[in-house]
């Protein structure tokens, strides 16, 4: 065990599994949404659009900003540009913290007007929004968890790309953490349609 | 006993001793070589284990009489619950690819070890804190979960008991289920060496190949539904409530959209250990080798495509009915062809019936009962009748313990020696067989008599009219751990006293004998060159 050898193939080929497992993760719940959007159509639509749209339109732009960002501090150590690597990093991860905070604004409303899960006020509500709500506080909060890790991730890699650990040639961290990103990024592609823009 | 009791200094230390001056407790438990660490996952499984029997024996005993009160119905509901969630999650699920997966993989494939070895670690870390969280739901509290392991709700989100702690408990278990999955698909992948062709890879490789695969794409749709359960409970969701809006049908189709292809993470790599083991002790080439290699990976599968099976009785209309059936019929057939393929190997085998062989032929006999059993459940009509009754309970464990437990003692039988250096006694190693075939017939085969005529699962008490079958069963239950104390006392008394094997005592032709028992903490010296079939004997032969 004494010569560490780095299988650049092998460890995209488990991140790539890995993204798999996030994505059945995350199926389960769309497979529930699926089904009560089918059954409470007009609950839903009508529960839709009491969401913020434009909070919600402004985090799109953010996270799908935060993943070109992403993609320049990779392709930028490609090329051997720590400097820009770094700030392209920072970015990235500041972006991350935006998302989060402007959620957080966002979830406070909701509480504010008496919506949180199990509320009174929820369960007053014509049948089928009260499970609207369930599942925006769930997907979302899941995903946030998930960006939430992801900032953590990053902020560890730009550690580690400032200590020349991870450098031109060794980027597979940075590369697997990337594809964490966009996938985090991928998933708020489809919430962010599936929660707002339905009306 | 052995007469060569007292030739230890012949067994070279191997993996089992220490390297490089780092000794002691601390060099396992942090260890990343794939040798220890499946050895760490046997220790706890084979020590879960025995907490499952102990459960079960108490609920058998609990049984024998109608009208018995030694349990009262609180503790009863624990005590099957806990046996049915430390059995699945904690021993069954993690048995064989976990302990046998990890030791071979990397010496099947001829690596080093798997590719990511630290992450193998990581695995083995999250299974002993998601064991030991599940132990903590039992003590802390208001008592332990008393939902059944399917934790089906609407109950397991109203009952008072500790079930919050015992979801969270299995979430960990399914990630560390996940990773092991993910760390070997990868190793299979990437670690073969040089002449390992996907067509030399053995047939325990293949299986531990569609199993993982198992694990990484259904797994976490339990982790979703035991994380959904947990959010219920704690944060008041309701997505699965029928007052507010919510649909508990939805929760048993995520349930079972991981736990069907799960019994397939059970059962899977125990047939690719009876693969490995019959053409060694019939000393003839696999028979069908692709038809086992293509049957496991179409299990895996049409497996993940029939788990509304269980719901028959549940309320989904008559076309899923009809569908999921045709479905599990379809699932049977790759099973049949393993089966027959075995028995077409074994046909005019030069057969040795060691133990580890004894074993396998116990396995196929409790699994062809447990499979064509299955199907009377998978067949939309009798199922209804025989719907969670004492025939499911039966079906079950004569598939899973029958299956994979008596798989797990036929790799324990056939790795035995190259794991620890040392043989057991075969005689009693033959004995303990038969003790244990005989008690798990005795327990289980009264069940399907009592299922038919109607015995519900899961129930306190019963008529008197089901006492004999009842009756039966607990005496069995007792002949069965008779059998598996013999059985473990005897490879206890191999591992203390045994005589040294030798690299090759059965004179099979996988790349694990080529090195000594136990094998170096590197594996192999060089990287081997592979030029021959796992099951090439004539070819090993010429070689020695
Ligand atoms: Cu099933």
């Amino acid at each position: 065990m004494s010569e560490t050898h780095k299988d650049y193939a092998g460890a995209k080929l488990g991140m790539w599994l890995f993204l798999f497992t996030e994505i059945t993760l995350f199926g389960g719940l769309f497979l529930l949404y699926s089904v009560y959007l089918h059954r409470y159509q007009p609950a839903f639509h009508q529960a839709a659009a009491t969401l913020d749209t434009f909070l919600g339109g402004a985090n799109t732009v953010i996270l799908i900003t935060s993943s070109l960002c992403m993609a320049l501090a990779i392709s930028a150590l490609q090329r051997g540009q720590q400097a820009r690597c770094k700030l392209m990093l920072i970015l990235t991860v500041l972006m991350g913290l935006g998302f989060l905070v402007n959620k957080g604004f966002e979830w406070s409303a909701k509480f504010d007007h008496g919506i949180y899960p199990g509320s009174e006020h929820l369960r007053g509500l014509p049948q089928g929004q009260d499970t609207f709500y369930s599942l925006y506080f769930t997907m979302t909060g899941l995903h946030g968890i998930h960006v939430l890790i992801g900032v953590v991730l990053l902020s560890v890699v730009l550690l580690l790309v400032a200590r020349q650990r991870v450098r031109q040639d060794d980027f597979i961290i940075l590369e697997n953490s990337g594809l964490y990103w966009h996938l985090v990024d991928l998933v708020w592609i489809y919430l962010f349609p599936l929660f707002y823009l339905i009306t | 006993m052995n007469q060569a009791a007292t030739l230890p200094q012949s067994i070279p230390p191997g993996y089992l001793a220490s390297s490089q001056g780092k000794g002691g407790l601390a060099s396992w438990l942090f260890t990343t070589d794939h040798k220890r660490i499946g050895l760490l996952y046997l220790a706890c499984i084979l020590t879960l284990f025995a907490v499952g029997v102990c459960l079960g024996l108490i609920m058998r005993l609990k049984l024998i009489t109608p009208g018995n009160q030694l349990l009262t119905p609180q503790t009863y509901n624990a005590v099957f619950t806990l046996h049915g969630v430390i059995m699945i999650f904690m021993v069954v699920i993690p048995s064989i690819p976990a302990t046998f997966g990890n030791f071979l993989l990397p010496l099947h494939l001829g690596a080093q070890d798997v590719s990511f070895p630290r992450l193998n670690l990581f695995s083995w870390w999250l299974y002993l804190i998601g064991s030991l969280v599940a132990v903590l739901s039992i003590f802390t509290g208001s008592g332990a979960p008393d939902t059944g392991w399917t934790f089906y709700v609407p109950f397991s989100e109203r009952t008072t008991t500790n079930v919050s702690v015992a979801v969270l408990a299995v979430f960990i278990l399914g990630f560390s289920s996940i990773l092991t999955g993910l760390n070997f698909v990868t190793t299979i992948h990437q670690m073969r060496a040089r002449g390992m062709t996907w067509r030399r890879l053995s047939l325990f490789v293949w299986s531990l190949y569609a199993t993982a695969w198992v694990q990484v794409l259904a797994t976490p749709v339990l982790g979703i539904t035991v994380l959904l359960v947990f959010a219920e409970r704690v944060l008041n969701l309701g997505l699965f409530d029928p007052t507010r809006g919510g649909d508990p049908l939805l929760y048993q189709h995520l349930f079972w959209i991981y736990s069907h292809p799960a019994v397939y993470i059970m059962i899977l790599p125990a047939m690719g250990v009876v693969s490995d083991i019959i053409p060694v002790f019939a000393r003839k080439r696999i028979f069908g080798y692709k038809m086992i290699a293509f049957s496991s990976l179409t299990i895996a599968f049409v497996g993940s495509l029939v788990w509304a099976h269980h719901m028959f009785t549940s309320g989904i209309s008559d076309f899923a009915v009809l569908l999921f059936s045709f479905l599990t019929f379809i699932v049977a057939v790759p099973s049949a062809i393993k089966v027959f393929n075995w028995l077409s190997t074994l046909y005019k085998g030069s057969i040795s019936l060691e133990p580890p062989l004894l074993y396998t032929l116990g396995f196929i006999w409790m699994f062809s009962v447990g499979g064509l059993t299955g199907l009377i459940q998978g067949a939309a009509g009798p199922d209804i009748h025989v719907h969670d009754t004492y025939f499911i309970v039966g079906h079950f464990h004569y598939v899973i313990f029958g299956g994979t437990g008596l798989g797990m003692f036929a790799a324990l039988h056939y790795w035995f020696p190259k794991m620890f250096g040392r043989m057991y006694d075969r005689r009693r190693a033959r004995t303990a067989f038969w003790i244990i075939l005989a008690g798990m017939n005795l327990l289980y085969f009264p069940m399907f008599v009592l299922g038919m005529e109607g015995m519900p699962r899961r129930y306190y008490d019963y008529l008197p009219e089901f006492a004999t079958g009842q009756f039966i069963s607990t005496v069995g239950s007792w002949v069965l751990a008779a059998g598996l104390g013999l059985m473990f006392w005897n490879l206890y008394a191999g591992l203390r006293r045994g005589a040294p094997a030798g690299p090759n005592p059965w004179g099979a032709a996988t790349l694990e004998w080529t090195l000594s028992s136990p094998p170096p903490h590197e594996n192999f010296e060089h990287e081997p060159r592979v030029d021959h079939g796992p099951y090439d004997f004539a070819r090993e032969a010429s070689h020695e």
